[in-house]
């Protein structure tokens, strides 16, 4: 008789792909009409040309760089977390893992769309790419934005192997367990893994490796993304902080998005056996020590401009603060730090849903943060010739919302995919260790009793 | 007869039973051991555990290093252009893509070694799809007809083994 743990792990994580209900219809329609319409306000874009957004000078970074530095945020979610859990060898990290890992790639994808779509010839998006031109120009590699190009690709690169990778003894899995045409499409996948103790070496040092080189190459990703803005010389920009509190931004916002994720996933897959309370109630605490970090480097960073009374730096300082952006920012320190203390901080409110309600409020706030970092310092630079105002178009708005809808959208068709908690690590995870009796022992019994 | 195997219950008896066909004779390089997930509680769990994965990542690193100081000074010294005063090849920004780059390396070494070195994409005799289900599979390929016997005492004396054929 098999392990009945593994059969019952097995039916559960493989259900998804071999069952379609009504909601994965419902759930791949409405986001599929949202992206469209996405698609067609971009396309109109490109048709009517860039004056249809409310991007003009002085304030050309809007919604797009926002939306931007927040995915790119979001994308900390996974395989930075994921990585240094599977580094510490935590055990709750098992059902965890693909679920942010996912995210990280899908965050990452739709992130580095949004600098083609402020570019606003996409088709020239290829003079980022460093190739010799019949200009014999190259990109200018001490350029922050050449640097983002970098970062991002390895970035994205790293954390798409280190998805793939895992998912190729599930994909051997799910082989086994289906028929006809999908089997065969399976089989493709699983790369012919049969389970041997090579393979498992090989798979778990790669892991161990990629791990190890995934978690600077993360941090370096969202601190040359704070360089974008530190490295130019505008009113609350230039600042030496900008790279942790970029980070650690990031992986506040990564780890909301993931418990959000997670809530979902439970509530509709019925995985309530795999994702335990525990599991949100550990990155819960997670969420509170990235709030407190987070009311640091805000707390750090507005002191320091405050104490330093540059009158350029002032006034942004103070638009933010009591000003026409007051209620954003307001809201922002109320979202990201306000409330996952209170419901972070008391045990009781650490439930599932406290989690979702603290990381709804974390993804607002962020969202918030990366607008006001952005645009209170443009519309506001050091003369007045130069102030002016951002009023956000349609086609931005729709733009940023169906990145949302496309994440829902391309989350879904994955769990449809691929099984959303790693099976092989669960079973690892779930797998009785031996009796008492050392096998060496036993093994040298056994030849003694055979010679 | 392509191979003889036995499917297993538990870690325990698949660790019996490799150790009755290496006490049958058999060479190491003759069993075929496979499951659902790493057994590192178990001896078998430990075969063909050497790698030079490490060593490989760090050569990848260090080309992925060695293309990136090139790319930067080729093509900085080749388009001189002034850029807020910094000299023409500049160490400190050119680091961030000598530092990604060198990940880079690594990284696709890695993958690259893995993919190699685990023989993915290269079939097997012996496989059974009730691996996936949790059972041990032990077995041997290409067995003599003479020593068949013997194998299938082996791999039979195990509690809860059950016998296979192909």
């Amino acid at each position: 008789m098999s392990h009945p743990a593994h059969q019952q792990i097995n039916r559960d994580l493989i259900r998804p792909l071999l069952q379609t209900s009504w909601r994965f219809y419902v759930l791949v329609v409405l986001p599929t009409a949202l992206v469209l319409a996405g698609l067609i306000s971009w396309f109109s874009q490109m048709f009517f040309g860039f004056g249809i957004s409310g991007i003009r000078w002085p304030v050309f970074w809007g919604f797009y760089v926002t939306n931007f530095v927040f995915w790119i945020g979001i994308s900390h979610a996974g395989t930075l977390i994921s990585a240094i859990l599977r580094l510490v060898n935590a055990g709750w990290r098992r059902p965890v893992t693909r679920c942010a890992e996912v995210i990280t790639v899908f965050a990452l994808m739709i992130g580095a769309m949004f600098p083609i779509i402020h570019l606003g010839r996409p088709w020239l998006a290829f003079w980022l790419i460093p190739y010799p031109s019949e200009r014999l120009i190259w990109p200018n590699f001490r350029s922050p934005l050449v640097w983002d190009f970098f970062a991002i690709n390895t970035y994205l690169t790293g954390s798409l192997l280190f998805l793939l990778l895992p998912m190729i003894p599930d994909f051997a899995v799910v082989r086994d367990k289906s028929t006809g045409l999908r089997r065969r499409v399976y089989t493709l996948l699983a790369l012919g893994w049969r389970g041997t103790p090579r393979q498992w070496h090989r798979l778990e040092s790669a892991m161990a490796i990629m791990a190890i080189a995934i978690v600077p190459v993360a941090v370096s990703v969202h601190t040359i993304v704070s360089f974008d803005f530190s490295m130019a010389p505008v009113p609350m920009w230039q600042s030496t902080i900008f790279g942790p509190y970029f980070v650690a931004g990031a992986i506040f916002s990564g780890i909301a998005g993931l418990l959000i994720a997670m809530a979902i996933l439970r509530r509709v897959l019925h995985l309530e056996q795999y994702l335990h309370p525990i599991h949100f109630e550990n990155l819960g605490k997670l969420l509170l020590v990235m709030a407190l970090l987070w009311g640091y480097f805000v707390f750090n960073e507005r002191l320091v401009t405050y104490y330093g009374n540059e009158p350029s730096e002032m006034a942004v300082f103070w638009r933010t603060q009591r000003e026409s952006f007051a209620p954003l920012y307001w809201t922002m320190v109320i979202g990201n730090f306000v409330l996952p203390l209170v419901i972070m901080g008391i045990k009781r409110f650490r439930t599932i849903t406290g989690c979702v309600i603290a990381s709804l409020g974390v993804v607002v706030g962020m969202w918030l943060e990366r607008f006001l970092i952005i645009v209170p310092s443009l519309g506001h630079k050091y003369l007045p010739y130069s102030y002016g105002i951002y009023r956000p178009q349609p086609v931005e708005i729709i733009i940023a919302g169906a990145t949302f809808a496309a994440m829902t959208l391309l989350y879904v068709l994955f769990v449809k995919i691929v099984p959303i908690i790693s099976i092989w690590e669960l079973k690892a995870g779930e797998h009785q260790p031996p009796d008492t009796t050392h096998p060496a022992a036993e093994e040298r019994r056994l030849r003694e009793q055979h010679s | 007869m392509k191979a003889v195997y036995a499917l297993y219950p538990d870690g325990h008896s698949a660790q019996q039973a490799l150790s009755r066909l290496q006490a049958a004779g058999v060479h190491d390089r003759d069993i075929t051991i496979q499951s659902a997930q790493p057994m590192e509680d178990f001896e078998f769990g430990h075969r063909e555990k050497a790698t030079w994965m490490w060593w490989i990542a760090c050569g990848g690193g260090l080309i992925g290093m060695a293309s990136a100081v090139g790319l930067t000074w080729l093509t900085e010294v080749s388009w001189p252009i002034n850029v807020g005063g910094l000299p023409i090849f500049a160490w400190w920004p050119n680091l961030i893509i000598t530092f990604e780059l060198t990940m880079l390396g690594a990284i696709l070494a890695t993958v690259i070694t893995l993919v190699v070195t685990a023989r993915l994409g290269r079939g097997s005799t012996i496989y059974d799809a009730e691996v996936s289900d949790g059972k041990i599979l032990v077995g041997v390929v290409n067995p003599s007809e003479s020593a068949v016997a013997d194998l299938e005492a082996a791999l039979t004396a195990p509690p809860g083994a059950q016998l296979k054929r192909i």
